[in-house]
């Protein structure tokens, strides 16, 4: 068995290696618990990966829908936020059921501006970026 | 203004802001896995049915706060906690607090928090890290964490603390004004009782879910995974399932590093040779819990992907639930001298 050695702590540079190391507790040479910083580890970044290939594959498909005419902006935004319809529904306030109507594109293109507001409120986005299905990289 | 306080990076958040809000009152005696051990923060659930980011919902710790509240509990130290429905009052009572001289820890969502690489940023709402002053429009942040402190304005603050979804913070605050000193006699029995409750969420919590049976099951569920689900389903679950379990702030290997640390420390308190033994084997059930976290790579990442990958993965958890329940039974039937 490979006992957790300092020495063992994976250095592999994650997202968050560029920005911060995690402090791991390994031992050292005689068996006592130290700390030691990481960089990331390999394992990790590719569960990582794996969910974020899976959400950009939810987000693209999203986005053809809406193309398509087949929903309406929100549903794009709330795959892009990772959102699904309850917590679309915490953050906004309107009813799930209410939220499924606004997902039809005929329906949503008739929601008032205070409507529409409150979802780009939600999805920290303006209210022509959610017409429009713009994203702005940050 | 900006209150004198130390900021400490910890490998797990919420044992980290316990440590740090108790080092004063401690004299830094209440370090991050005496805090994670007397918190009782190891614990391990899997509820089948429940959904969370279109996977598993695996936790390998206690509710969010727990940490915090058990270890002062424990440690006769009185915590003031508060949950708010109004923004306004939850600034204004933060800002109170700090105008008196006192830091608080938050509860706050992940998903907003900007200093965040993107990638870790998800719809995580149990997060937590200590406010110690405010300069201009920014709070000065410590967040266990990351290496250095930081800050969030007033609207990025308020943003995460009413973070909305499962396990909402609600603006949630804790502190304490304790000043008294903690003695070693204090802090010998609150880690016995905090061993004893470890021990009781582990082995005889009530319910299939829960501790060892509910890694057990979880092993078992894993080896219908591929079948039950298909390969590329099973690959996500996988991934979530090591995210869940090595990823910052939450940890199976890493938590049970930090449990061997944590009855390395109690064996200076109470010099019971059987702690150190014990601690062993947490280190061990921790190599296990990595040594199959690299199987699911194998399978997430497509290396693998038999039937007999899955039940090698399932079979780990197996072993891993043997290894900790004679781990826990052993600590359990420790025969305190003192």
């Amino acid at each position: 068995m490979r006992l957790m050695k300092k020495e063992n702590v994976p250095q592999d540079l994650s997202a968050l290696g560029k920005l911060t190391k995690e402090v791991c507790y390994a031992t050292d040479e005689s068996g006592n618990y130290v700390t030691q910083l990481s960089d990331g580890w390999e394992v990790k970044i590719s569960a990582l990966d794996v969910a974020w290939d899976d959400i950009k594959e939810r987000v693209a498909k999203a986005r053809q829908q809406v193309l398509d005419g087949e929903a309406s902006p929100i549903l794009f935004f709330m795959e892009y936020r990772l959102m699904d319809l309850k917590l679309v529904a915490d953050y906004t306030g309107f009813w799930q059921w209410q939220i499924k109507r606004h997902l039809k594109p005929d329906v949503f293109n008739k929601l008032s501006e205070t409507k529409l507001k409150k979802y780009a409120e939600a999805f920290n986005i303006t209210v022509a970026d959610l017409k429009t299905m713009t994203v702005h990289e940050n | 203004m900006k209150i004198d306080f130390e900021h400490r990076q910890s490998a797990h958040c919420e044992s980290g802001v316990t440590s740090n809000l108790l080092r004063e009152a401690s004299g830094g005696k209440i370090t991050e896995p005496l805090a994670f051990g007397i918190g009782a923060g190891l614990f391990y659930a899997y509820v089948p049915f429940i959904v969370i980011n279109n996977g598993p919902a695996i936790a390998f710790r206690t509710m969010p706060g727990w940490i915090f509240k058990r270890t002062c509990k424990s440690l006769g130290i009185p915590v003031i906690r508060k949950k708010f429905s109004s923004r306004e009052k939850a600034e204004e009572f933060l800002m109170d607090r700090l105008n008196e001289g006192q830091p608080v820890g938050c509860q706050v969502g992940v998903y907003y928090l900007s200093y965040f690489p993107k990638e870790y940023r998800f719809h995580f709402n149990a997060h937590n890290l200590i406010v110690y002053g405010k300069e201009g429009d920014n709070y000065l942040i410590s967040d266990p964490i990351m290496e250095t402190p930081t800050t969030l304005t007033s609207y990025e603050l308020e943003r995460v603390r009413f973070a909305k979804g499962a396990l909402a913070p609600k603006g949630q605050i804790y502190y304490t004004k304790y000043t008294g000193e903690i003695s070693d006699d204090r802090i010998r029995q609150s880690i016995k009782s905090g061993i004893k409750r470890t021990v009781f969420n582990m082995l005889t919590m009530p319910g299939p879910f829960t501790g060892i049976k509910g890694i057990r099951r979880t092993g078992n569920k894993i080896k219908e995974w591929r079948e039950k689900l298909g390969i590329e389903k099973s690959k996500l679950y996988l991934a979530q399932l090591v995210r869940m379990q090595e990823e910052i702030g939450t940890g199976g290997g890493g938590f049970r590093y930090i449990y061997a640390a944590f009855l390395q420390e109690a064996h200076a308190y109470l010099p019971q040779d059987d702690l150190l033994a014990i601690s062993a084997q947490f280190t061990a059930a921790g190599d296990l819990w990595r040594t199959a976290a690299v199987q699911a790579a194998g399978i997430y990442k497509g290396r693998l992907g038999n039937q007999e990958d899955f039940d090698t993965m399932g079979n780990y958890l197996l072993e891993i639930a043997e290894l900790e329940k004679k781990a826990f039974i052993a600590l359990k039937n420790i025969k305190w001298r003192t």
